[in-house]
């Protein structure tokens, strides 16, 4: 019998990873916006990128959220009470940043300001703050009695607001190789360069990060060094010395899509960085993802919606992804799309 | 002042009380924009097109608002309501589960085709998409409504050595006994909800003689809708009301004001109820009318409130007043339905100008009945999360005075400040006149960005 709360931890981690990397790339067009000056009409551009597409990618978001309550209830509420603060600040950032997305093509352009500040503060926030939960995750949650037993501003430590900071960082440059990818022109080449800054942010940050994580919980070296695992965990700084290599070969050989998919990889290998450390525990350093599972009528029931809807959704979202697959800009009925 | 639990409510309150008005909204939306493309394709006439690319915007707008008040609400159960998530969320967490995989990417994966896609895919593929985001937003009804169903009619559990509801049986608890009514109930007041704003919008181009076919189009479509639905709707009212007489005769006492129990009981029109005192001052009732509405005999027994223990009790005066406030819109809904019936065999409905100026002034009325009525259940619900088996007052995290507060505090400012400026640009959008005349298949470039201007850019380096 397969044991389904690791399935589903599987799922789960597999909804979390999405929505990273699919707003990541959106959060982190936000996070660029102030680079390029308003009333160019490059903003326009970078946002009608990602017009089509963002509602998608939050919704991964919902359900990382969703999974967590159904699957590991126990887990989403003492998580969600720990993580209290940064969490409504990543929630305001988002609603900020969502309706900016849909109010700015409506306005004067004298008042375009301020949703273009609503769209870059949202950005900012929400990525800032899913870095500092993710911190605050890897320090450890004060668990007893089934409930939360921490105090309100555990969360705030040196070492959550670097990862805060590392994943500001890592959104901008899987925005800037995003745009490298959908733009041209002059903006593809400024692009470029914020792509470069970005990726040496990002290694930095990486290593900082990795290197300070240990120092949290020593189970976590254990985990990284123990032998044989240790012959599978070295392949991950690996692969993420091969993918930082082919990202800088790819921005210096001007190609348009490698970067992109190089920022990808290194996300990727960040999140099995993440998985190493944890497993087999879902809320470091008390709570396994075992204990913390619904009962197996629960998970099953749901199990069966999700082997059959997931592939289904991301066949639709890749072919939405599909339909909006070229350049920007291009001819578009923007006016008939209620743009403008 | 106000204690966390306290604040919590409130919070929660306000918070989907902002949300359900957007769904209330886009699920009808969302429906009648199918419809318009449909008859568009099938009768080749332009008219319904201009329509649907007139509303095709502001649901973009309502939407966008939903969707991220509604991430708001898929957090705040871990948040505020620890306890709850804790215990409920092997039963109603799948659920919750299914309307994320079932209905949030369904509408989400679509609705960027169905902005921005009509030159890129094909017809019937556009089509399908506008299908695929309606059918959306009635999963999402779907498995919502079951997840509130469930914690009012709880069914299907068993309860486990850590206190945790668990799920027994599935299908008892999905279609559990008052999900078919109030799914119905909510389904229709969405539909209702938008038929009253488009026929006003409709309504009020019209009579500023500046709508053309579209407005009348819209004006006519809302009205069929008004009197075929607000009539079914109270019928539907009525079975939901019996079933909640069935399965939480507390709350429809408090609805109907009852506090003896009696046979043949009157049905109190209106009054003022003093809890204290446990009686309603200044009833205006009919005598037997309330027994013959809820039992269909003039002499059946109705439970009044002393039944049960003061703190098992709901709060009457909210529930009594918005159950109220809730019929009379229904009420003036089907008043308006029928009003439109006469016109059309009359005189037709385009010279009604009482008629159209009647429902400028219902426009907004739907909403109010939607928060209305989830007033009533919800708070006709109390003291319990799970009907009967989980009190509110032990729901709750542990929680921070402060914290709270200062979240609420945030979520009122923000909310009124980013949803203010979206009522704002709707009611903007909605003052177009809908036979503007925009070519609805411009191949043009981007106003802000058009190509002239990004070549001309592209050639200068540096900023601009």
């Amino acid at each position: 019998m397969v044991d389904l709360s690791f399935v589903w931890a599987g799922i789960i981690a597999f909804a979390i990873l999405a929505y990273v990397i699919l707003d990541g790339f959106d959060l982190g067009v936000g996070i660029l916006f102030p680079a390029i000056r308003p009333g160019s009409g490059m903003r326009s551009r970078m946002m009608n990128s990602i017009a089509p597409v963002w509602d998608g990618n939050e919704t991964w978001l919902v359900m990382g959220s969703g999974g967590l309550f159904a699957v590991f209830p126990l887990a989403y509420g003492i998580a969600l009470t720990a993580l209290y603060v940064p969490i409504f600040a990543m929630l305001f950032g988002l609603v900020f940043r969502g309706v900016a997305f849909e109010f700015r093509w409506r306005v004067e352009e004298r008042n375009k300001f301020y949703w273009d500040w609503a769209f870059i503060g949202g950005s900012y926030t929400a990525a800032f703050f899913q870095g500092v939960a993710l911190g605050a995750l890897v320090q450890g949650i004060k668990v007893s009695d089934r409930a939360y037993a921490g105090g309100w501003w555990d969360w705030l430590t040196p070492f959550s607001l670097t990862c805060g900071l590392a994943v500001v960082i890592g959104y901008a440059l899987l925005g800037a190789t995003w745009l490298v990818m959908k733009t041209d022109g002059w903006l593809q080449r400024r692009m470029r360069e914020y792509a470069w800054r970005a990726a040496f942010g990002t290694i930095f940050l990486i290593m900082v990060v990795s290197l300070w994580t240990p120092f949290h919980n020593p189970e976590y070296l254990t985990r990284w060094f123990s032998w044989p695992s240790v012959l599978y965990s070295a392949i991950v700084p690996f692969c993420m010395f091969v993918l930082t290599i082919l990202l800088f070969a790819g921005l210096e050989t001007q190609k348009d899509v490698q970067p992109f998919l190089c920022g990808l990889g290194i996300f990727f290998l960040c999140f099995v960085g993440i998985g190493i450390s944890f497993y087999p525990q879902i809320i470091p350093p008390d709570i396994e993802i075992r204990e913390a599972a619904a009962p197996d009528k629960s998970l099953a029931f749901l199990l069966v919606g999700a082997a059959f809807m997931l592939p289904v959704i991301l066949t639709y979202t890749a072919f939405s992804y599909w339909v909006f697959r070229m350049r920007w800009p291009h001819p578009i009925d923007l006016r008939s799309s209620g743009l403008l | 002042m106000f204690d966390a639990l306290e604040l919590a409510r409130l919070q929660f309150a306000f918070t989907v009380s902002f949300h359900i008005l957007f769904p209330a909204f886009s699920i009808g939306l969302a429906s009648f924009l199918a419809v318009l493309e449909g008859l568009w394709i099938l009768r080749k006439d332009n008219t319904y097109l201009r329509v649907f690319d007139y509303w095709k915007t502001i649901f973009a707008v309502i939407f966008g608002m939903g969707v991220v008040s509604g991430l708001v609400m898929s957090y705040q159960f871990g948040t505020n309501w620890a306890v709850f998530s804790d215990k409920t969320g092997p039963v109603l967490g799948p659920m919750m589960g299914y309307e994320v995989l079932s209905a949030f990417f369904l509408e989400a994966g679509f609705l960027g085709v169905m902005l921005f896609g009509r030159n890129k895919v094909g017809l019937r593929l556009h089509f399908f998409s506008t299908l695929m985001v309606a059918v959306g937003t009635l999963f999402s009804a779907f498995w919502i409504l079951s997840v509130n169903s469930w914690m009012q009619t709880p069914v299907g559990y068993a309860i486990n050595d850590v206190g945790q509801f668990v799920p027994e049986n599935w299908l008892e608890i999905v279609f559990n006994p008052s999900f078919p009514y109030r799914l119905v109930h909510m389904v229709l007041a969405a539909y209702l909800t938008t038929a009253f704003v488009v026929g006003g919008v409709g309504a009020r181009h019209l009579l500023l003689g500046q709508g053309g076919k579209e407005a009348r189009v819209m004006f006519s479509m809302a009205l069929w809708m008004a009197a075929f639905v607000a009539p079914m709707q109270i019928v539907a009212g009525d079975f939901h009301g019996l079933n909640t007489l069935e399965h939480q005769p507390q709350k429809i006492a408090a609805m109907e004001g009852h506090f003896e129990t009696r046979k043949g009981a009157s049905l109190i029109l209106f009054g003022i109820p003093d809890e204290e005192a446990e009686t309603v001052n200044w009833a205006v009732e009919i005598p037997k009318l309330g027994s013959m509405i809820l039992t269909h005999h003039w002499d059946g027994e109705i439970k009044g409130l002393k039944e049960w223990p003061p703190e098992d009790r709901p709060p009457v005066t909210i529930v009594f007043f918005s159950f109220r406030i809730m019929v009379g819109i229904g009420m003036a809904m089907t008043a308006i339905g029928f009003w439109s019936l006469l016109s059309r065999a009359i005189w037709g409905i385009d010279r009604a100008r009482w008629l159209q100026r009647a429902t400028v002034l219902m426009a907004p009325s739907g909403f109010i009945a939607v928060l209305a009525g989830w007033v009533t259940t919800e708070v006709g619900r109390q003291p319990w999360t799970v009907y009967e088996l989980l009190r509110t007052s032990q729901s709750a995290s542990p929680l921070d005075a402060p914290v709270v507060a200062t979240s609420l505090i945030a979520f009122i400012i923000v909310y009124f400040v980013l949803f203010g400026a979206g009522t704002y640009y709707t009611l903007r959008l909605m003052r177009r006149p809908p036979n503007s005349g925009e070519p609805t298949e411009i191949a043009g470039p981007v106003r802000t960005a058009n190509r002239k201007l990004i070549e001309g850019i592209s050639h200068v380096s540096g900023e601009d």
